[in-house]
């Protein structure tokens, strides 16, 4: 059953295209004709001493991806055929890859690993392979170095493959017994303790146990700590690595170990090379990350029962790792700011310093103040800029009491380094550092603003100019003016900006029309910022936003006519038209939120909609997420008179409906489709059929996102409340889809806090559902109908108050339920009612509780239920 | 295994700008949905109270519907419905769209403005509910209750519509033919037309009306037919047909509705009635006797400091009565005066009504609900001194023709 590959996977590496197309079309059709003998084969080449290391190479690799895909469905099937082959296949096949474990070629060797750690992720979690971990650490005891370094690296790989729960303590310990002892220094070769380092990597999440016994953790940590001392750097990388993971995952088992570690890490930051020393920042940036959550969850008021302790590492180095961090902030790369993917120990170091800040708060300020004095007025610029990234670092964290009188030198200064510094890295980290200085301390609502009529003036002229400096620093412009303007945004009906609007539009407009605005993401920072300074005008400038409009679909409008475009050309065409529309999308957000502005807009909607329905026909087969959000806060804001636009623009929400792989697409469609039946009411029945159809085959479908889902049901309710009770033709359908939903959502599995989240979601969109089926029904003669589905939907109720882990917006739609289905069913519903829990305790509670919306809501349900049973 | 990539994000921004985007749209979309299911869940409340306690109702006289609040339109005409006497005239008064007297052209009157005959007879509002149609004048007073083939407007067999099901429509009583010509839309089968502009409320009055039968001739349960007025495109041809074209009634002037205008109750510039001697037989006002009188007269006002208003909103102050007069005549504020214009005249600033010489003449008749408004004050009086003609719309709108020309010109050199 086997075939010769050797030739086929030579050729399908070829230079030759037409060779190497031929030859991907013999693998699959062999792997389709006879999946048990390809695998084989290719295991058999794999394991092969005598082929030549390319075809054993890619043979491995093919082998790998029948086992395992990116996609979620493909790679279920996937699993699926590997378990369904038969047993003496599957062991030969394995047998194959551990013999080749042993191979004097690396590469062979290497390439077995992963393979190994893909079948073990489908076979350990079904208990199949049990001798695998076995054989593998008899493999470590052997004594050529070549079996051991691919063993370890078998063993890290597949500690990265599958989830701890799946192999045993017994096993865990053995694995980590064999890949601790890898590491010594005194056995074995470089190429041995590298692999066991990065395998300890992989293996550290199976190590909750032995970190909680001091013996085994203080092992582990020594050993670790030894390996960053290794004459080897990628050992000490990979050792620092394993020590910032160990800083997140046991970050309550640390004190112990911390000064040590400070020690270490601050002589990497200060001798070693750079990839090490960027580990041993991240090192700190990550404790950062974990006192940060620890404190923004507990809000620093630790009771007994905190599951996590903080242990106010940061606070406790603070003296001696800030001057660190500061002294690398003068590392600087002469153009990092133009790489986008630069990462160097100054970009580091300067943001563990932000994170430090927000770890500790005022604190930091004297720390960094007499840096930022010595060198903000240095004739190098590597010291101009050090000392401005310090500052725009600290902005973020320490109360405005602290910072304000700082700021309030600061500001000017830094306004004239923006117009005046001759360094263009210095003007980049200025105009950013005035982003955060808005972005922290301004706020119309401030009782000691920084901004004031005197500055005001001068900030905006000084921005305005540098959106004519090079791109990343106009780019840095953009932001600082983007929150500027978010500071205004609960001014009230004046704002000190209205003067200035229309040339900050017009400065903002220039910039998209910029040559290089493709450069440093310009030209979007341009039009967010333009986003976020129409979203807090004031009524005062209302009549400038209708000369936007106009603007805006004069540009949207050249893009919608050029033709025959190349794929990169059709790339900028739609990031474009995404930018213009989201723009749009704002505005008409904004002008639709009033009734004066929304009158003035009205004048446009013929046209922006035919706009709209052209960027629809710029793609062939997808619909533009933008365009449809745009859509959705039109017919917020024409209403009524929308339905006009539904002929043209009912097969491209159809279109949205159906995109599976855009789930976000189909997310925003869906919402659409809510605003559409606000606007249009019973209008909306003509275009029902079509859309329920599509609602229903979004939620049968395994492919569809899950977060798609508890939108949809929403809006069975949205669709309900407009038609009324000719969505009775739509119950038989709909409500059974409800009930195996709710029966699923009523008992979550898994206590994961992300999944409860979800189980919450899909709850209230399932409510919400029930809600606006019951109200839309309400004085019609045909509420009988919905009689048969009362105890089901009571039940619902009854076992989601009994889970006691809904939140508050469940708690809300709940018990608005339960007065709908009385408000609509009346005496009908009355003795059912009265026997559910969820009219008595639940209702109860609700009526107690401190959110208002939930007691209103439980209010209403009171008075609709002594209705319904009073009769 | 290679080390991990450790970059964190540099000088941005945490969230994007389209995240936030999506995330506005998603709130206004939630708090949308719960807006229109607090509606639905109050409705229900208002109809409920209604049957249970009706007296109640009559004691709350200050029910005055905004033009953004179309539910509470709906649940307020549902309430006043149920209104008696007093209280539902002087509801029903406050419902109508009132039309300014055109004094000046509006821009973009051929592009943007719809024109139509005014048939000559009475403006009301009809209600269908409830299976009865009721008719109430301006003033509040009610016209005719009967059956109509109106959404349930009788209580015939046919009619297995909902009670949430009825109509308000503007219309005028034409007594020739008795026949109601439905010159706009304000509530069609329980929806509200109040935020739908004008070119919307007649497309949708054009489709339902003729479904519903109601412009049939009479029969059982149809008292009176219902029939549509011809409405045209205010461009020349438009304006020549509405003005000199025949119609099956009696013409009382052209009314101009602008085309995105919203149905707003009480004065509005938006929606604007002009006359001449050729389509109207009421060009200047008449006085008691149906005889014009040699000077225009007013109707104002008076407030509590002896101010005389007019009725927009804010009021225009045209004069002023002293505290003497006042005590001797026993006026009170709130009451309706008619004056002469004396040989003072009116005194213009700037365009603008100042003052005008006016002559205390007496009350009106109790039917009047109002005050004149200040466009009517300024049409009667350019139609005794320098008419605005049929010949000054007809111009502007081949003038605003060539302006057009002009700028799609310009837009081509751009």
């Amino acid at each position: 059953m086997t075939m010769e590959v050797t030739q086929v996977l030579l050729s399908a590496q070829s230079v030759d295209s037409t060779l190497r197309k031929h030859a991907e079309e013999t693998l699959k059709q062999f792997q389709e004709k006879n999946l048990p003998g390809f695998l084989f084969s290719l295991s058999g080449e794999l394991a092969s001493e005598e082929k030549p290391v390319e075809s054993r190479k890619l043979a491995g690799l093919v082998l790998k991806n029948a086992l395992d895909a990116k996609e979620q469905n493909r790679k279920y099937e996937l699993v699926q055929r590997w378990l369904s082959l038969e047993a003496s296949v599957k062991s030969q096949i394995k047998a194959c890859l551990l013999q080749t474990l042993s191979s004097p070629v690396s590469d062979a060797r290497s390439t077995a690993s992963q393979v190994i750690a893909k079948v073990a992720g489908i076979e350990l979690p079904h208990k199949q392979w049990p001798e695998l971990i076995g054989s593998l650490l008899s493999n470590i005891h052997q004594a050529a170095f070549h079996v051991k370094q691919a063993t370890l690296e078998t063993l890290g790989y597949i500690c990265e493959e599958v989830s701890p729960d799946v192999v045993d303590q017994d096993q865990v310990n053995k694995i980590l017994t064999a890949v601790v002892q890898g590491m010594n220094a005194d056995e074995g070769t470089t190429e041995v303790r590298l692999a066991a380092t990065r395998a300890l990597y992989n293996a550290l999440g199976f190590a909750q146990a032995n970190f909680s016994n001091d013996m085994e953790r203080d092992y582990i940590m020594r050993v670790v700590c030894e390996a960053t001392l290794s004459p080897e750097v990628k050992i000490r990388q990979a050792a620092f690595e394993c020590l910032v993971s160990i800083g997140s995952t046991y970050y309550d088992k640390l004190s112990p170990y911390i000064q040590d570690i400070f020690n270490i890490t601050s002589k990497a930051v200060r001798e070693d090379q750079e990839p090490v020393a960027l580990q041993a920042i991240e090192f700190w940036s990550s404790i950062c990350d974990e006192e940060i959550d620890i404190l923004e969850e507990y809000g620093g008021d630790f009771t007994a029962d905190s599951d996590v302790p903080c242990y106010y590492f940061i606070k406790q180095a603070l003296s001696a790792l800030v001057p660190l961090l500061l002294e690398t902030l003068l590392k600087q790369e002469e153009d990092q700011d133009q790489d986008e993917g630069a990462w160097n120990l100054a970009m580091a170091g300067g943001t563990c310093l932000g994170l430090v800040t927000r770890a500790v708060g005022d604190d930091i300020v004297p720390l960094v103040m007499p840096f930022i004095e010595e060198n903000i007025t240095k004739g190098d610029w590597r010291q101009r800029e050090a000392a401005t990234y310090a500052f725009g670092s600290i902005l973020e964290g320490p109360s405005p009491d602290k910072l304000t009188p700082i700021v309030n030198v600061a500001l000017s200064f830094m306004l004239t380094a923006l117009t005046k510094d001759p360094n263009s890295h210095v003007k980049d980290t200025t105009a950013w550092t005035l982003g955060r200085i808005f972005e922290f301390l301004h706020d119309s609502t401030m009782v000691t603003p920084i901004i004031t009529l005197t500055n005001c003036q001068q900030i905006i002229t000084v921005l305005l100019q540098s959106m004519n400096d090079t791109p990343n620093v106009a780019e840095k412009a953009c932001g600082a003016l983007y929150f500027l303007a978010q500071g205004y945004e609960d001014v009230g009906s004046t704002s000190p900006l209205a003067p200035y609007f229309q040339e900050i539009v017009r400065s903002l407009l220039n910039v998209t029309h910029r040559e290089d605005a493709s450069e440093s993401r310009l030209r979007t920072a341009a039009y967010e910022t333009l986003n976020e300074v129409v979203r807090c005008s004031t009524d005062e400038t209302a009549h400038l936003l209708l000369e936007l409009v106009q603007v805006l679909m004069t540009e949207l409008h050249k893009t919608v006519g050029a033709q025959k475009l190349s794929s990169d050309e059709r790339e900028k065409q739609n990031e474009l038209q995404g930018l213009l529309c989201g723009c749009l999308q704002v505005i008409i957000q904004k002008l639709g939120a009033s009734e004066s502005t929304k009158y003035a807009f009205m004048q446009f909607s013929d046209q922006i909609m035919n706009l709209f329905l052209q960027v629809f026909a710029c793609r062939s087969a997808t619909v533009h997420e933008e365009a449809m959000l745009a859509i959705g806060a039109l017919a917020y804001a024409v209403g009524p008179n929308f339905a006009k636009y539904m002929p043209d623009f009912y097969k491209y929400l159809e279109m949205g409906l159906q995109n599976f792989e855009e789930y976000q697409v189909c997310a925003v469609t869906v919402g659409v489709v809510g605003d559409i039946c606000r606007a249009l009411e019973d209008m909306v029945l003509s275009f029902c059929d079509g859309i329920m159809t599509q609602l229903l085959k979004d939620l049968s479908s395994n492919q569809l996102h899950r977060s798609v889902k508890p939108p949809i049901f929403s809006c069975f309710g949205d669709i309900a409340l407009a038609i009324g009770d000719n969505f009775e033709k739509y119950l038989m359908y709909s409500m059974p889809m409800l009930q195996s939903a709710a029966e699923l959502s009523a008992r979550p599995s898994g206590f994961d806090d992300e999944m409860l989240e979800y189980t919450n979601l899909l709850r209230n969109g399932i409510l919400e559902a029930y809600s606006g089926i019951f109200q839309g029904f309400k004085n019609s003669p045909k509420t009988q109908l919905l009689i048969p589905y009362v105890p089901n939907i009571l039940q619902f109720l009854d076992s989601i108050y009994m889970e006691k882990d809904m939140d508050d917006v469940v708690m809300k739609t709940a018990i608005g339920v339960l007065g709908d289905l009385a408000d609509t069913l009346g005496s009908t519903a009355g003795s059912l009612i009265q026997q559910s829990l969820a009219s008595k305790d639940f209702l109860n509670e609700c009526l107690s509780s401190e959110d208002h919306l939930i007691k209103e809501s439980a209010e209403w349900a009171r008075m609709a239920i002594n209705r319904a049973i009073s009769v | 295994m290679a080390p991990h990539d450790l970059r964190r994000p540099f000088k941005r921004p945490a969230i994007s700008d389209q995240q936030r985007r999506r995330e506005l749209s998603l709130q206004r979309q939630s708090q949308n949905r719960r807006d229109a299911q607090q509606q639905a869940r109050c409705l229900a409340d208002t109809v409920l109270s209604l049957q249970n306690d009706a007296a109640e109702l009559e004691t709350e006289p200050d029910i005055e519907p905004e033009g953004g609040e179309a539910r509470e339109v709906i649940n307020d005409v549902r309430q006043a419905a149920k209104l008696r006497g007093p209280e539902a005239r002087r509801w029903f008064a406050k419902q109508l769209m009132l039309p300014e007297w055109m004094i000046d052209v509006p821009h973009r009157l051929n592009t943007d403005w719809y024109v139509f005959a005014r048939p000559s007879g009475k403006r009301c509002f009809v209600v269908s509910s409830n299976g009865t149609t009721v008719s109430r004048l301006r003033n509040g007073t009610m016209l005719h209750r009967f059956p109509s083939a109106l959404p349930n407007g009788s209580r015939c067999g046919n009619s297995s519509r909902s009670g949430q099901s009825y109509c308000i429509l503007d219309c005028i009583f034409h007594e020739p033919d008795q026949t109601y010509y439905v010159i706009d839309l304000v509530c069609w089968g329980g929806m509200s037309m109040y935020e739908c502009t004008a070119e919307f409320r007649f497309f949708w009055l054009n489709s339902k009306l003729v479904e519903t039968e109601a412009c049939n001739g009479p029969s059982t349960y149809h008292k009176y037919r219902f029939s549509m007025v011809p409405v045209f495109n205010c461009d020349e041809d438009g304006l020549k047909t509405a003005y000199a074209g025949s119609m099956p009634y009696v013409k009382d002037g052209l009314l101009f509705y602008n085309k995105l205008a919203h149905y707003q109750s009480g004065n509005t510039p938006l929606a604007l009635i002009w006359k001449d001697d050729n389509c109207s037989q009421y060009v200047c006002d008449t006085d008691g006797k149906g005889q014009v009188p040699d000077q225009q007269q007013v109707v104002l006002e008076l407030l509590a400091d002896g101010r005389l208003a007019t009725s927009d909103e804010p009021p225009l102050i045209l004069g002023c009565l002293n505290e003497d007069f006042i005590q001797k005549t026993r006026l009170q504020a709130g009451n309706l005066l008619r004056f002469a214009i004396g040989e003072g005249g009116l005194i213009l600033v700037d365009g603008k009504l100042e003052k005008a010489d006016l002559h205390y003449l007496g009350k009106p008749n109790r039917g009047r609900a109002f005050a004149d408004s200040y466009s009517k004050v300024m049409f009667q009086h350019t139609v005794r001194h320098s008419p605005l003609k049929i010949e000054h719309l007809l111009a502007s709108i081949s003038s605003s023709n060539e302006e057009e020309n002009r700028t799609s010109d310009t837009d081509m050199v751009d």
